[in-house]
């Protein structure tokens, strides 16, 4: 396994350095380096390489080879999904695209000479540059946290080994143990996330150790589909789960990670798993290519996804500041379509139609309830901004219910097709 | 084989006929006496009965998630059909046809009441057979349509740009996998069915917000693209 993985990363390097060339010198091929192989990145390579019909060369950078899916996450925290029927390859965004995808860490940005370097030795050049590395956590902003405290307090906020962790410490609590959820505050990837994932873990625990509580430590007064996962955990996890808002001290928490402790508003609380969530920027590349405001996220104009700091670098996705689109999957495959549409319009003068954004985010409950939450958005100067969007409401039957978990399943199938064709 | 087929179409056409004569209008009105039990059109559901939508044409015993009788079971597995002539003869008399049906109805003496409900039953059902939620959701009458909405030539190349908006959830290579499939769509049949959620006559939140702004050219794009994918 070792000996194949180093022979990959040979012929990364390989690939990497032969790509080292300037695009812009003799008659090359335009290059479009993307950074980031998620629902922006991996969607943005494939509507480039698709629709430029081989007109332009595209260079995908990600680190890993198998790619897990942050949404349906929690679904296999869950035990509605296995881990593996999150997982994605890049075989036919390279076979079938002809996208070169480079499996390594984009690690700095010169945009003057308009190179990445990569973490294996070498650099790439490019005529434009899709960034859509997805988030990063703020070191200091959960007192207590660093990132050497997530695997005693995972995070489980990147989909994988993380997601496999907080699992398997979700097993291990003890019999009525207390499993904590410290939430992040706004903006962060996905608004429904934590609470989906809170139902998720009350599914799993009402099954496994139905006397276990769960404390949701928030520091916001409201969030995502509040009122459609309160009424479901009433429903179906009913004395299960507390909600502590900024109200009853949700916004004023330190973790103690050595000593497995919350402390809420001064008071210590001694919990089995701790699901911190810290507060978030955009992917550490981004910064490093300085495109980020002082929020640490980068803002983009509307119409086409460009940064407002690069008209040759786009931002797509969980990194970008952009207006009201929550940031999810669906929402950067979206906005990637629109950067790819950009992207050509520059570099081959094929045709640039307006931009249009839309959402929509699934989240489970319980067995066979699922909601959802959408919106259609549009370019305006100052940001993309919402038109019109739907909520499922409360109350609704369960046949319903049933039918939107099932139109989730339909969407995942799509939108991983979607991305990596 | 290919005569059974004839006969069928011949069924089908007598039917269709004999469905014309009853009025549609009076049979909604003595629907009424069905509707504690069942449903039809618009969100229709199971209640005690199955839903009615699409009940033309449809083997009996077949709406999902509905349970029968044992008895219906029965009549499912001897393959009995409901037709004009075989709903006829089991709103004259239930037990009749399916002797212990669970439907407690003394049955409608009068062939033209038959006939006017029938006429009334048959909106909702022969509409297109590959959108799986268009009979029980497609309102009577359909989307109020300019007819030259309808010859309206979509540009497929414009259809693809838009289509990405469609292929987050609709899989363009047609597989369904929780969401219906809207390749090789008849063009008709997908602008009509644009033009419903656009009208908010079928009830999906993400389909009448999104078809809600595509213009009518868009529409006819997307019809042109889709309908060209195998």
């Amino acid at each position: 396994m070792k000996i194949n993985r180093r022979l990959f990363l040979g012929t990364s390097l390989t690939a990497a350095a032969g790509l080292a060339a300037p695009a812009v010198l003799g008659q090359a091929r335009p290059r479009v380096v993307v950074i980031g192989g998620g629902a922006g990145g991996a969607t943005a390579a494939r509507y480039i390489a698709k629709d430029s019909k081989g007109a332009i060369d595209v260079v995908l950078i990600e680190p890993t080879r198998r790619y897990y899916t942050c949404f349906f996450s929690n679904l296999y925290i869950g035990g509605f999904r296995d881990m593996n029927s999150i997982g994605h390859g890049y075989g036919k965004l390279a076979s079938d695209y002809g996208v070169n995808v480079v499996h390594d860490y984009a690690i700095g940005v010169d945009r003057s000479a308009k190179t990445v370097a990569l973490a294996g030795g070498g650099s790439i050049g490019y005529d434009r540059l899709v960034l859509s590395p997805g988030i990063d956590f703020k070191e200091d902003a959960l007192p207590g946290w660093d990132l050497s405290a997530q695997t005693a307090m995972p995070h489980a906020y990147k989909a994988g080994t993380q997601t496999e962790l907080l699992k398997a410490q979700i097993e291990a609590m003890p019999a009525g143990g207390i499993f904590c959820m410290v939430a992040p505050p706004n903006p962060f990837r996905c608004p429904p996330g934590p609470y989906e994932r809170v139902s998720m873990v009350a599914h799993k625990l009402k099954a496994e150790n139905p006397t276990a509580k769960i404390l949701i430590v928030d520091p916001k007064p409201k969030f995502s589909k509040q009122a459609l996962f309160e009424e479901g955990w009433q429903n179906y996890y009913g004395g299960m789960i507390e909600w502590i808002g900024p109200d009853f001290g949700g916004d004023a928490v330190e973790v103690r990670p050595d000593t497995m402790e919350v402390v809420i508003d001064g008071a210590v609380e001694k919990v089995d798993v701790c699901n911190a969530i810290p507060a978030m920027k955009a992917g550490r590349i981004a910064e490093l290519a300085g495109v980020t405001n002082d929020a640490g996220w980068a803002p983009v104009v509307p119409a086409s996804m460009q940064s407002r700091m690069d008209e040759n670098i786009y931002v797509l996705g969980d990194a970008c500041h952009q207006g009201d689109m929550p940031k999810s999957g669906f929402s950067a495959n979206s906005q990637a379509k629109v950067c790819a549409m950009s992207v050509r319009g520059t570099l081959t003068g094929s045709k640039v139609f307006p931009a249009k954004y839309s959402n929509t985010c699934w989240s489970l409950i319980e067995t066979d309830d699922g909601v959802k939450v959408g919106a259609t958005y549009k370019a305006t100067e100052e940001k993309i901004a919402k038109v019109d969007g739907f909520i499922s409401q409360t109350g609704e039957a369960a046949g319903l219910r049933k039918q939107t978990y099932e139109e989730s399943l339909g969407w995942y199938a799509g939108i991983t097709a979607d991305m990596f064709g | 084989m290919r005569s059974l087929a004839i006969l069928i179409a011949l069924l089908l056409q007598a039917s269709g006929a004999a469905a014309e004569a009853g009025d549609a209008e009076r049979g909604a009105k003595i629907f009424r006496q069905c509707v504690s039990c069942h449903q039809v059109g618009d969100a229709a559901k199971n209640r005690v009965g199955p839903h009615l939508n699409g009940v033309f044409g449809r083997l009996a015993g077949t709406v999902t998630g509905f349970r029968y009788s044992d008895h219906m079971k029965r009549a499912n597995a001897d393959g009995l059909v409901w037709t004009f002539e075989t709903l006829d003869a089991f709103l004259e008399n239930p037990k009749s046809l399916v002797s212990a049906t669970r439907m407690n109805f003394r049955g409608l003496k009068k062939a033209q009441d038959r006939a006017d409900i029938l006429a009334y039953l048959r909106q909702y059902s022969d509409k297109p057979s590959d959108i799986p939620e268009s009979e029980p959701t497609l309102r009577d009458g359909g989307p109020n349509l300019d007819p030259a909405v309808l010859t309206l030539q979509g540009d497929p190349a414009y259809g693809e740009y838009l289509s990405s908006e469609c292929t987050t959830c609709h899989q363009a290579d047609g597989s369904n996998q929780g969401i219906p499939s809207i390749t090789s769509w008849p063009a008709e049949n997908f602008v009509v069915a644009m033009h419903a959620y656009k009208q908010q006559l079928r009830p999906h939140p993400v389909m009448q917000m999104l078809a809600g702004r595509l213009s009518d050219e868009e529409i006819a794009a997307l019809a042109a693209y889709f309908g060209g994918l195998d």
